[in-house]
């Protein structure tokens, strides 16, 4: 269960990273952000994110026309 | 405690923006922003037609004059645009104003929103001291956080940067 879920739903690149960064920082080591989006650009670019700046990518998924991502904050 | 080894890995990135228009002001400021949320250390020098992009009211153009590769997605196919019809007057806001409803239907950001977020996550703006003179622009109407420097203040970052760019 995600500590915190981040609605970029209909937004495109580069705003999903954007916004997940900006989440991100708000939010303690360990704790996981659980990000809904659109944008199937968004599955590269979120495994991007997170290889560069450590923070974990714990799952990387779609369901329908909606791809969830979950990320654990380094 | 200071992690040294993430200070060892920071990354630094430069742009040269030279173009102002609505649709060349999007490459520099989606690296930009993006780079600064992947921890890159960002630096933006503002040149030329790039400037305008500083001012506090930003009122961005875009036109299909001289561009054969813009197609605007139209009752699902492409519409391009004869230079002969691209000069005709009211054609070019008529362009720029389907291109600002196109970017707003399709969730892109505006130009405004991702300079915005560019400021908030640090990334440095110089703009052109040469080129405030050039065009006679004036430091007010710019906006509060943009730094002033020339060549060489853009080289100092550049020759450190792990990326640089020309846009």
């Amino acid at each position: 269960m995600a500590d915190q879920l981040l609605d970029a739903k209909g937004l495109n690149c580069p705003l999903p990273i954007l916004k997940a960064k900006k989440a991100l920082k708000g939010m303690d080591s360990g704790q996981v952000l659980e990000i809904q989006s659109t944008d199937p650009g968004s599955v590269a670019d979120f495994a991007a994110f997170c290889n560069q700046t450590g923070n974990e990518l714990m799952s990387s998924g779609s369901e329908g026309d909606i791809y969830k991502f979950e990320i654990k904050k380094r | 405690m200071l992690d040294t080894g993430e200070l060892e890995n920071a990354k630094s990135m430069s742009i040269i923006v030279t173009k102002g228009s609505l649709d060349w002001a999007y490459p520099p400021f989606i690296l930009g922003t993006t780079a600064a949320a992947m921890d890159v250390d960002v630096t933006m020098f503002f040149t030329f037609y790039g400037l305008p992009l500083l001012k506090k009211d930003m009122n961005l153009k875009f036109t299909s004059l001289g561009n054969p590769a813009m197609e605007m997605p139209m009752m699902g196919g492409h519409m391009a645009m004869p230079n002969m019809m691209s000069m005709l007057p009211g054609v070019g806001s008529m362009a720029g104003g389907m291109m600002k409803s196109l970017i707003k239907k399709k969730g892109v950001a505006s130009i405004p929103e991702l300079r915005e977020a560019a400021l908030e996550s640090d990334v440095k703006m110089i703009g052109c001291q040469m080129t405030l003179d050039l065009f006679e622009y004036d430091r007010k109407d710019m906006i509060d956080e943009m730094e002033i420097g020339g060549a060489a203040t853009y080289m100092e970052k550049a020759l450190k940067a792990d990326v640089n760019l020309f846009i």
